[in-house]
């Protein structure tokens, strides 16, 4: 039986249809050439010594510091809000589920303000957490993970859901009938079931964290070694030395796109 | 593809991009003014400095009634970015920069016809939000500990001036943030999120609702020179020259100085 499955397999790939190569191709070119476009503009002579600026080395590790620890914020508050829309029936689940995605269509700029009008030291809860802590969020690196977080936070949440959706049920239903409650459950069913999708969650949610741009600079706003992330060094380099944003965005691309590749190799298995 | 191939293509596209531009504010293009009977009709297209906004919206207004038959369209953006798209090629008429280093571009370029001219001056205000809770009424005050300030950065025109100010009265300071443009930097003034910030005189005077503008007089040994020039390719040979002598003209300096602009 499974020799006639395999002997028709290749048969039934047969060859890709042009229908399908076509866009396809054309749309691997539309994702890479603005890619090629910086790798013929880098200036190459002068490269080491921009890389060894000291500046750029600061925001770049500031960078990869605040996106870890928002992806890490991230999945402690967005996987149990993941599994809550995924596996209980509550009302209002729709509108909480439309709420999740507002960072998505939010102008991130946008959600800088919004955060500022809460967290902000005139704001809702700023306003308190300054009078009774002595604490502020705007222009610290906790800024920054919080503005990186909003709006990355929706991607792990969407990536984990979808993946609860999609995983068996019966697996968890028959730890339940064994004896384990919803948290047992949790962690040492459903958690191992889905952990590609998570990882996929997560990966996406870094990612998003390491470019923010605009809520990163209206919340927590621009200062070297505290608030400044490649994003915002690669915008200010543009407006002196078009080279040196080059630079610093090839940088920011290399390091993000190497991370992304080992931690796939490493997390999500299969082609 | 060769250098000159790829620098063509981006110029190709930047044209392009630029020609979208001056056509949503046009509605139906008349042709460009005539090149030989010195007649001043047609589309100009002028890009001006963001903080040119309000006043040269109602200079261009005042220009089409002046000349009957015209059409003024701006591209309003930072001065780097539209001496970035003038020097690849974008059809523009006349150019009004916030900054003498951005014109230098243009200039260095060969892109210019003729020499900038200096029509507006801007000077620094210390912004502070409504009610001053700071307290502040000199560049001195902003270094008193608890009081935040929010500064532009140096590679923008409004950082470049701030720095000068703050090294002509020794004032040396920490901000919370250097913010990448001057409304940047006024909206955490607006929010409150700051005590002060350093901004141009004409962006306090346009946000008056939510923040006060304290003179300070170190300022004078910051001031930011706005040059003007008409554009080589001007696709206008006639519109070009006359929007650069209109906004020279008593008329529109009335206008300039309304919004905060010093007078030359």
């Amino acid at each position: 039986m499974s020799r006639v499955l395999d002997a028709a397999a290749p048969r039934r790939r047969g060859r890709v249809p042009a229908a399908l190569l076509i866009p396809a191709g054309m749309g691997l070119l539309f994702l890479v050439l603005p890619l090629a476009g910086l790798v013929v503009r880098a200036p190459w002579t002068t490269l080491p010594q921009r890389l060894t600026e000291p500046g750029a080395l600061t925001a770049l590790r500031l960078s990869v510091q605040t996106a870890t620890l928002a992806t890490v914020l991230c999945l402690l508050l967005g996987v149990p809000l993941a599994w809550l829309l995924a596996r209980v029936e509550f009302p209002g689940r729709r509108l909480v589920r439309a709420l999740v995605t507002v960072p998505l269509v939010l102008p991130p700029v946008v959600g800088g303000v919004a955060l500022l009008l809460v967290f902000g030291r005139r704001g809702l809860i700023g306003g308190w957490l300054d009078a009774t802590f002595g604490v502020t969020l705007p222009f610290t690196t906790a800024g920054v993970v919080l503005a990186e977080s909003f709006v990355a936070m929706p991607f792990l949440v969407i990536a984990v859901e979808g993946a609860l959706r999609a995983a068996d049920h019966r697996y968890e239903e028959a730890a339940a009938t064994l004896g384990a409650g919803r948290w047992t459950t949790f962690t040492h069913v459903t958690l191992p079931l889905v952990a590609p999708g998570l990882a996929a969650g997560a990966v996406l949610c870094w990612a998003r964290a390491l470019g923010e741009f605009g809520a990163t600079i209206t919340f927590a706003g621009n200062y070297p070694g505290r608030t400044q992330t490649m994003p915002l060094a690669v915008y200010l380099a543009l407006e002196t030395d078009l080279e040196s944003a080059i630079v610093l965005s090839l940088v920011l691309l290399t390091v993000s796109v190497g991370i992304l590749a080992a931690l796939r190799d490493r997390w999500i298995t299969g082609p | 593809m060769s250098a000159r191939a790829r620098r063509t293509a981006l110029a190709a596209l930047v044209a392009l991009a630029g020609l979208a531009v001056a056509g949503c504010g046009g509605g139906d293009d008349p042709a460009p003014g005539g090149s030989g009977d010195g007649r001043v009709n047609g589309t100009v297209t002028v890009f001006a400095a963001a903080s040119l906004t309000e006043s040269f919206t109602r200079i261009g207004r005042d220009f089409e009634a002046a000349y009957p038959g015209s059409t003024v369209t701006f591209n309003f953006a930072g001065s780097s970015a539209l001496a970035n798209q003038i020097n690849q090629g974008a059809p523009a008429d006349v150019f009004a920069s916030a900054a003498a280093r951005n014109m230098t571009t243009v200039t260095e370029a060969g892109d210019a016809d003729g020499t900038p001219a200096t029509f507006a001056r801007n000077q620094l205000v210390i912004a502070v939000p409504r009610g001053n809770p700071a307290g502040v009424t000199g560049l001195a005050d902003l270094t008193r500990p608890g009081v935040k300030v929010a500064l532009c950065a140096d590679q923008v025109p409004c950082g470049t001036a701030a720095r000068s100010a703050l090294d002509a009265a020794g004032v040396a300071l920490t901000p919370v943030t250097l913010e990448q443009d001057v409304k940047g930097a006024l909206a955490k003034v607006k929010l409150g999120e700051v005590d002060a910030s350093l901004v141009y005189r004409t962006d306090a005077r346009a946000a008056t609702a939510d923040v006060t503008g304290v003179e300070f007089p170190e300022s004078a040994r910051a001031v930011n020179d706005y040059p003007i020039v008409a554009l080589k390719d001007a696709p206008n040979r006639a519109g070009a020259p006359a929007f650069v002598a209109y906004v020279r003209s008593a008329p529109a300096q009335a206008v300039l100085a309304e919004a905060g602009f010093q007078g030359l």
